[in-house]
């Protein structure tokens, strides 16, 4: 190769006042940011101005119309305070009973322990598809025989088939099997109860795993489509990605009102997501890193 | 050991156990079961038929164009999706000014949903009044149909996806970056070596297990790409978008059929392709991938 004969030097010949890299980044980061600044001009546009060919890459005066059409149209608050609730009852539910039983399999040893953690870890290979007609089948029964709120057409719907994952399970086992034993055999021989010990010893020291865990299914469930899709089909009880496609099909060629409930759609998420940037950046690295 | 000690260890681990064998280890043996019955939701008996629903599949020609679609798909998504992560981690793998903003703009595109991220390249890839289009107009480039066409459609399902998982290939390895020692770079430099022989020789082989966790995951995800085209495309037009989970969820769902028997057919013959696909990735992966110890 050519590069390895000439001397490191000699390839800096042009010396600009600025990292070249600049050079790079700009572009990249406007290609990455102009999906999200094109939704916005056309959603305080009106019909006219977004359908103009040339397009107005500025329009001259911001119309906020959109956003009580849109309103008025679909119930984007409704959609929020649904995919609110789910979310974060996913989560609490995620992290109470993976960490139970996630300590479970980490520290004791009981009689059809093995038996039960390599049945749950099978599911974990598993794609969604292969399980959700069953999943309809049995969401439908329960819902009919014995727990409405669970059924078809119910928030809960979202929430119980995800209240635990193997993935969650698995990560804090591993999490807590790293911890030093002494603090909690101290502690058993003081006479704590096995949960106390969790409660007041294990899980004060995880916080790094139980927030990775929770960004992460946060994330999955607020961004949850397929089985939103087939579970709901009542708006009211629709979550915000399922509720935006929905008012994609009744609205199909109205993109200012479309780019005004996308932005609605949106903003909850970014919010939450550059307010807590640093643990969703942490999480996603940390699949890469235990994922190997 | 105790009695009371086994009770307590089943009463931490049954609620979250309950839920996964409820919802994930009876479906995966029920649908196995499905896959061999004839089984929609309005026939009234579900009769056993063998591997019928599996040789239906052999001859089912929009099967095969299904197999075919999400083939080019995962072709072109999983080294795409890389090629832009590793180029945009490089370039972001540095203390310069601004370099929290070009992150954060990389990381947004995790945050958004699939479907967002569809709705708005709908709107910049529309046919008639998309800015894309009116770009191609500046260059010279014909107006071009898009989403609207049998040979385009597919792949500008592939540009949004890409872009809407460049931030969390950028997080991956720009966290790998991050992990190499300055040391091994520094003394290539000392020896001589030029910049893209140091990439070359040293970043890229030390990428490598980030590089392998990408392609299985990425791939997984591609073989079960959906969200997009359901809304997008429904896998039109003329089925030149049908991806496998589409067709399935098009026989179960879709329709007023709750074809639960061929869909589940599907649903396993995925999973096969899944197993496969990530067991070959692996056995290569592992003897390309360099480890540091």
């Amino acid at each position: 190769m050519a590069a390895e004969t000439i001397p490191y030097e000699r390839t800096r010949r042009l010396r600009l006042p600025f990292s070249g890299w600049h050079l790079v980044l700009i572009p990249a980061t406007i290609v990455l940011i102009f999906p999200f600044v094109w939704m916005l001009i056309t959603s305080v546009e009106t019909p006219a101005e977004a359908l103009h060919f040339p397009p107005i890459l500025l329009p001259r005066r911001l119309d906020f119309g959109n956003y009580p059409a849109t309103l008025h149209a679909a119930p984007f608050t409704q959609f929020f305070l649904n995919s609110g609730a789910v979310a974060v009852s996913t989560v609490v539910f995620n992290l109470v009973l993976c960490s139970a039983a996630g300590y479970a399999f980490a520290r004791f040893r009981f009689l059809g322990g093995g038996l039960m953690f390599a049945l749950i870890m099978t599911t974990l290979m598993v794609p969604f598809q292969v399980t959700m007609i069953p999943q309809y089948i049995i969401t439908k029964w329960l819902g009919v025989n014995l727990l409405a709120g669970v059924g078809i057409n119910q928030i809960g719907a979202l929430i119980l088939p995800n209240a635990a994952t193997a993935f969650g399970i698995f990560f804090l086992r591993q999490f807590f099997r790293t911890l030093p034993i002494e603090y909690e055999e101290a502690a058993r021989v003081d006479g704590a109860s096995r949960l106390k010990v969790l409660w007041r010893i294990v899980l004060p020291l995880s916080g790094p795993a139980l927030s990775t865990l929770a960004a992460l299914t946060f994330l999955d469930s607020w961004n949850a489509f397929l089985w939103p899709l087939i579970a709901i089909n009542q708006t009211s009880k629709m979550t915000l990605p399922l509720g935006l496609a929905t008012f994609q099909g009744a609205h199909s060629t109205e993109w200012t009102l479309l780019m005004a409930g996308n932005v609605m759609a949106l903003i909850p998420m970014l919010v939450i997501f550059f307010a807590a940037q640093r643990y969703f950046v942490r999480s996603v690295a940390a699949t890469g890193i235990s994922g190997m | 050991m105790r009695v009371a000690e086994q009770l307590t260890a089943w009463g931490f681990i049954t609620p979250g156990v309950a839920v996964i064998l409820l919802f994930g280890v009876v479906p995966i043996v029920w649908s196995a079961v499905m896959s061999l019955q004839r089984n929609n939701l309005f026939s009234p008996n579900t009769p056993f038929v063998g591997l019928a629903n599996y040789r239906q599949m052999l001859h089912d020609p929009v099967v095969a164009q299904a197999i075919e679609h999400t083939i080019v798909y995962t072709a072109l998504f999983v080294p795409g999706t890389m090629l832009v992560g590793l180029f945009l981690a490089v370039a972001m793998n540095r203390k310069i000014r601004f370099i929290n903003v070009y992150r954060t703009a990389a990381y947004a595109t995790m945050a958004i949903s699939t479907i967002s991220e569809a709705l708005v390249f709908m709107w910049l890839f529309d046919p008639s009044y998309g800015i894309v289009n009116y770009l191609f107009s500046k260059v010279g480039i014909a107006q071009q149909p898009f989403l609207n066409s049998t040979s385009q459609a597919l792949y500008i399902i592939v540009i949004m996806t890409i872009w809407g998982w460049t931030g969390f290939a950028v997080v991956i390895y720009l966290a790998a970056l991050q992990g190499i020692p300055k040391t091994l770079t520094e003394a290539a430099a000392i020896d001589g070596a030029g910049r893209l022989t140091t990439f070359r020789r040293i970043t890229l082989p030390l990428l490598s297990p980030a590089s392998l966790f990408l392609v299985v995951w990425l791939t997984i995800n591609a073989l079960q790409l959906f969200d997009e085209v359901w809304l997008s495309t429904q896998g039109g037009p003329l089925n030149s978008t049908t991806v496998l989970v589409y067709y399935l969820y098009q026989e179960a769902f879709g329709g007023s059929n709750f074809n639960f028997g061929y869909a589940s057919a599907i649903a396993y013959f995925l999973f096969l392709i899944i197993i496969v696909v990530t067991a070959i990735q692996f056995r290569v992966g592992r003897r390309l991938v360099y480890y540091r110890s």
